[in-house]
């Protein structure tokens, strides 16, 4: 059995490792990494600070592979073919991998060591400690990794400032041009920008603190936390102390094997050299490690450098680089105002791109990366002025995902051979937009222009989908289902289109839904407002805000329960479920329960179910905010909110978050400050983590914010599709989010503030109303011609001291 | 084969099922858009669960049809069969209007 050992566990590491598992290799794998915790995604590594936890921003960690953490590596007895561990451990190989990655470049200034650098989550861990005695920043390096450190230390709240080197931020990806428009906008946001200047030293007070660092013609920028994020250099020493051939300037020498002097050992990612180079962009270090694992196993893989494109947004700004930076020919678009600059390479017979450089507008990229090197698919004007054309056909070689190396070809070949009628099929077959994402937009068009018909029509009824009929009745002002069907649609309804279209007119109109013909649209269990059970009897869930319930109230449903003989159990979302009743029994259960104070629970319906919370800082000593009393208040607000699909809902009181709030649809997290919102969550069949949508909101902000959300997804959203799938579906994601219902891009906020405050003054419990009603309480029996008399259809035993149904077949 | 009394017209809304007790017998009573009064077997032959009568009533295709509300297989209302799995039926039971009155016909 083949033993392999890799060094380093960072995202290449992981990569590989995740490789040669996948291409069937069954020998021993030891990672041994020297951070305290599993490869995680430092692309996203900004994202921490605004709280991604470390576990979501970790990779999984594969089973098969033995995983040694906070472990280093001290030496490489390659005679014996033996790693020694700090602390003496030996660990054997017959092949070796470095993934060692790289260290931020730290320039020998006077006072450096008073400086941080921006690479691992304790960096980060480190700068936030720091920034909360501080006012100013200040960033050494203006390159792609220096902006996300002053994106960092802005969202800490300092006042930041950039010093770059070059005469203009982000060398090596625009020129001068893009680096001017690129400097407006970030100078929009507040941050001051020192462009070709360089630092002479760090200035300490007389206690030692930092207080600024001093330029080399003298001046002084004040600040309390300086970070340094001028560039990277590769960890090579391990490499370099064991004879390995190291190159001038560092990096471990590697061929198109990626391996290195000694043939037993490779080196992959940020520490190896390949062709010259140093590569430190994720994507070149994944197709490294799929090399490797290719070449251990005996393949014959190659890597023959890598496409150093680059599309981010930074600071809000999307920047993008593809191709040469240069050319005998180019066209500049430039646009001052709105802060959008593109420039095109093209060779001097104006046939072929070579290259483009975009700052403010980066859908050039998108459209025209795959073209370089290949006949202009258009005049370049226009090129430039319809942002590249989503029309251009990609040619089958054309790279669409750099990450993970995926062409045209091998997306349309998924599509047409694989049959993947959406992203996330593509996703899941070919790896494309799974790293950055970037190319996502690109994977919708190839589908579309592939011809898959996604039939969004909602049933053989209504060729339209939730979405459209949701504007049809709001538009057109539609109250009935039978208006709708006879003048949008076809024949009488289904099970599908009917309860469909019953949560449209109950979220435009909230009425009650056994209103006339409401009931024969609605699910059983809406039209018994209970949720049926196997044997056809129905179970009764009253609303308990936020879980907190009186003593008092506890009584009534244990006397409840045991006077109509109910099964009792406790449910996950707080509250008291009671098994067994008959539609006979329903009005009479209910009674009891609205006299008591008790109102529905609408577990049977698709609308908010409940809102859980954590006992929060009234009792807990780590609480930093009354989490029940959010609670409670959430869950009075949208309670009978009818949606696409259920609605749940936990409000934690502090990050310990005990009352799981990002499994839900909108969670809530105290902080110190105020409330994090996160959006998106579910458990259930495919479980996911909500994601931040806004940070440290106050409660009335709060409030706005999920008001919008909800009622946007309820305008939006598929019929039957949670949240978690609406928000991935979003063209844009959460940024786009965040557009429509923060900065209102659509400007339907107010309407959609409306809405919710339609919906908040018009509520009525609707079991309260149904007793009142002799109408509607006519319709609880189980035989017309029989009222009174039970079902002896339904039959229990007993198990465990409780009612269990016995289905008679 | 006689004829029993069930209830009046008026008692069917228009698309919203009943269940009666037809000598000892549970038949779902369905009155559809068109007027046309329907008579299913209550019981449901996936679950057994006698609960047809509380499905959502439509159409397929045309052809006036009830979704089991436990696992929504479909029932074609004038000939008992399951759309979704042609095998498996339920019973049709006769029905007719006497002035108001819904009969449902059953064998003695």
């Amino acid at each position: 059995m083949k033993k392999i050992v890799v060094v380093g566990y960072g995202p290449a590491a992981h990569r590989l490792v995740e490789a040669l598992l996948q291409r069937g290799f069954d020998g021993r794998i030891t990672v041994i990494g020297e951070e305290p915790r599993p490869a995680y995604d430092r692309v996203a590594l900004t994202s921490y600070l605004s709280g991604v936890s470390a576990e979501d921003l970790s990779y999984p960690v594969p089973e098969q592979a033995v995983v040694r953490l906070g472990s280093r590596v001290t030496g490489i007895d390659r005679q014996a073919r033996v790693v020694t561990v700090e602390g003496g451990a030996r660990e054997p190989y017959d092949v070796l991998v470095l993934a060692t990655g790289s260290a931020p470049f730290v320039p020998p200034v006077p006072g450096a060591e008073h400086a941080y650098v921006y690479r691992t989550i304790d960096d980060l861990d480190a700068i936030r400690l720091a920034a909360k005695e501080a006012a100013d920043g200040v960033v050494v390096g203006g390159g792609l990794l220096g902006l996300e450190a002053a994106d960092a230390l802005r969202s800490l709240g300092l006042r930041t400032h950039i010093v770059e080197m070059s005469p203009w931020l982000m060398p090596r990806q625009v020129d001068e041009g893009g680096g001017s428009v690129l400097k407006a906008h970030i100078e929009e946001l507040g941050l001051s920008v020192h462009a070709g200047a360089g630092v002479q030293e760090i200035v300490t007070d007389d206690k030692g603190q930092v207080a600024g660092l001093r330029k080399p013609d003298g001046t002084i920028i004040d600040a309390q936390v300086v970070v340094f994020s001028a560039g990277i250099r590769p960890r090579d020493e391990l490499a370099r102390a064991s004879g390995l051939e190291v190159g001038e300037r560092g990096g471990i020498v590697v061929d198109s094997a990626m391996r290195t002097s000694d043939p037993d050992i490779y080196a992959i990612g940020e520490c190896a050299l390949s062709g010259g180079m140093i590569y430190g962009l994720v994507g070149p270090c994944f197709t490294m490690a799929e090399v490797a694992a290719d070449r251990i196993l005996g393949g014959g893989a190659g890597f023959e450098g890598a496409d150093m494109s680059t599309k981010l947004k930074l600071l809000g700004v999307e920047v993008a680089q593809f191709g040469a930076m240069t050319g005998a020919l180019d066209v500049t678009y430039m646009d001052p105002v709105a802060g959008v600059y593109k420039r095109l390479f093209i060779s001097d017979d104006a046939q072929t791109l070579l290259g483009g450089i975009c700052v403010g507008d980066a859908s050039p990229y998108t459209s025209l990366r795959s073209f370089v090197g290949k006949p202009l698919p258009a005049p370049p004007s226009d090129l430039l002025f319809t942002g590249g054309g989503a029309q251009l056909e990609l040619p089958d070689d054309a790279q669409v995902c750099s990450c993970n190396n995926v062409s045209a070809g091998a997306v349309r070949s998924a599509i047409a051979d694989h049959g993947c009628a959406d992203v996330p099929g593509i996703k899941a077959c070919t790896r494309a937009g799974t790293t950055c994402g970037s190319c996502v937009p690109m994977l919708k068009q190839l589908l579309e222009k592939s011809g898959v018909e996604v039939s969004k029509n909602l049933c053989e009824h209504f060729a339209y989908s939730r979405a459209e009929l949701f504007d049809i009745v709001r538009v057109r002002g539609i109250t009935t289902f039978s208006e709708l069907i006879a003048a949008h649609g076809d024949g009488r309804g289904c099970d599908i289109c009917k309860p469909a279209v019953a949560s449209i007119l109950a979220s435009l109109h909230n009425g009650h839904v056994l209103d006339g013909e409401m009931a024969t649209l609605q699910d059983t269990n809406d039209r018994f407002l209970a949720n049926i059970q196997k044997n056809g009897t129905y179970s009764v869930v009253p609303r308990i805000p936020g879980g907190e319930i009186t003593p008092d109230k506890l009584i009534v449903i244990g006397e409840v329960a045991r006077d109509f003989g109910l099964y009792t159990k406790i449910t996950g979302g707080q509250r008291i479920d009671l098994f067994g009743a008959s539609v006979d029994q329903l009005p009479e259960i209910w009674r009891r329960l609205v006299d008591a104070g008790f109102e529905s629970g609408h577990a049977y319906g698709k609308a908010l179910r409940t809102v859980k919370s954590c006992v929060g800082s009234t009792w807990c000593r780590y609480g930093v905010q009354d989490s029940v009393g959010l609670a409670i208040e959430l869950e009075l607000r949208y309670r009978g909110l009818r949606s696409p699909h259920k609605l749940k809902s936990a409000v934690s009181g502090c990050a310990r978050e005990c009352a799981e709030a990002r499994s839900k649809d909108f969670g809530i997290i105290a902080t110190e400050q105020g409330w994090n919102l996160y959006v998106g969550g579910n458990g259930g069949f495919k479980p996911r983590h909500a994601d931040l949508l806004a940070g440290d909101l106050s409660t009335e902000e709060l409030l706005r914010t999920i008001d919008r959300f909800l009622m946007f997804y309820i305008r939006t959203a598929d019929r039957l599709q949670r949240t978690a799938a609406w928000v991935e579906s979003l063209d844009g994601g959460l940024d786009y989010l965040r557009s429509v219902i923060i900065d209102d891009s659509l400007g339907i906020c107010a309407d959609l503030d409306a809405h919710m405050s339609q919906h908040v003054a018009t509520y009525q419990d609707e079991w309260r109303a149904t007793l009142e009603d002799p109408e509607k309480l006519s319709r609880f029996v189980s035989f017309v011609n029989a009222p009174g008399v039970p079902d002896p259809s339904i039959v229990f035993a007993t198990e465990r001291g409780q009612i269990k149904p016995v289905v008679l077949s | 084969m006689s004829w029993v009394n069930v209830c009046g017209y008026q008692v069917l809304q228009p698309e919203r099922g009943v269940c009666a007790l037809v000598d000892g017998r549970q038949v779902a009573l369905f009155r559809t858009h068109d007027g046309v009064v329907h008579a299913l077997g209550n019981q449901d032959p996936f679950s057994g669960a006698y609960v047809l009568s509380r499905g959502i009533v439509g159409t397929r295709k045309g052809e006036p049809t009830v979704a089991s509300p436990l696992h929504k297989q479909v029932f074609s209302l004038v000939t008992g069969h399951c759309l979704d799995e042609p095998a498996v039926t339920v019973p049709v039971y006769q029905v007719r209007l006497d002035g108001e009155l819904v009969q449902v016909a059953v064998s003695v």
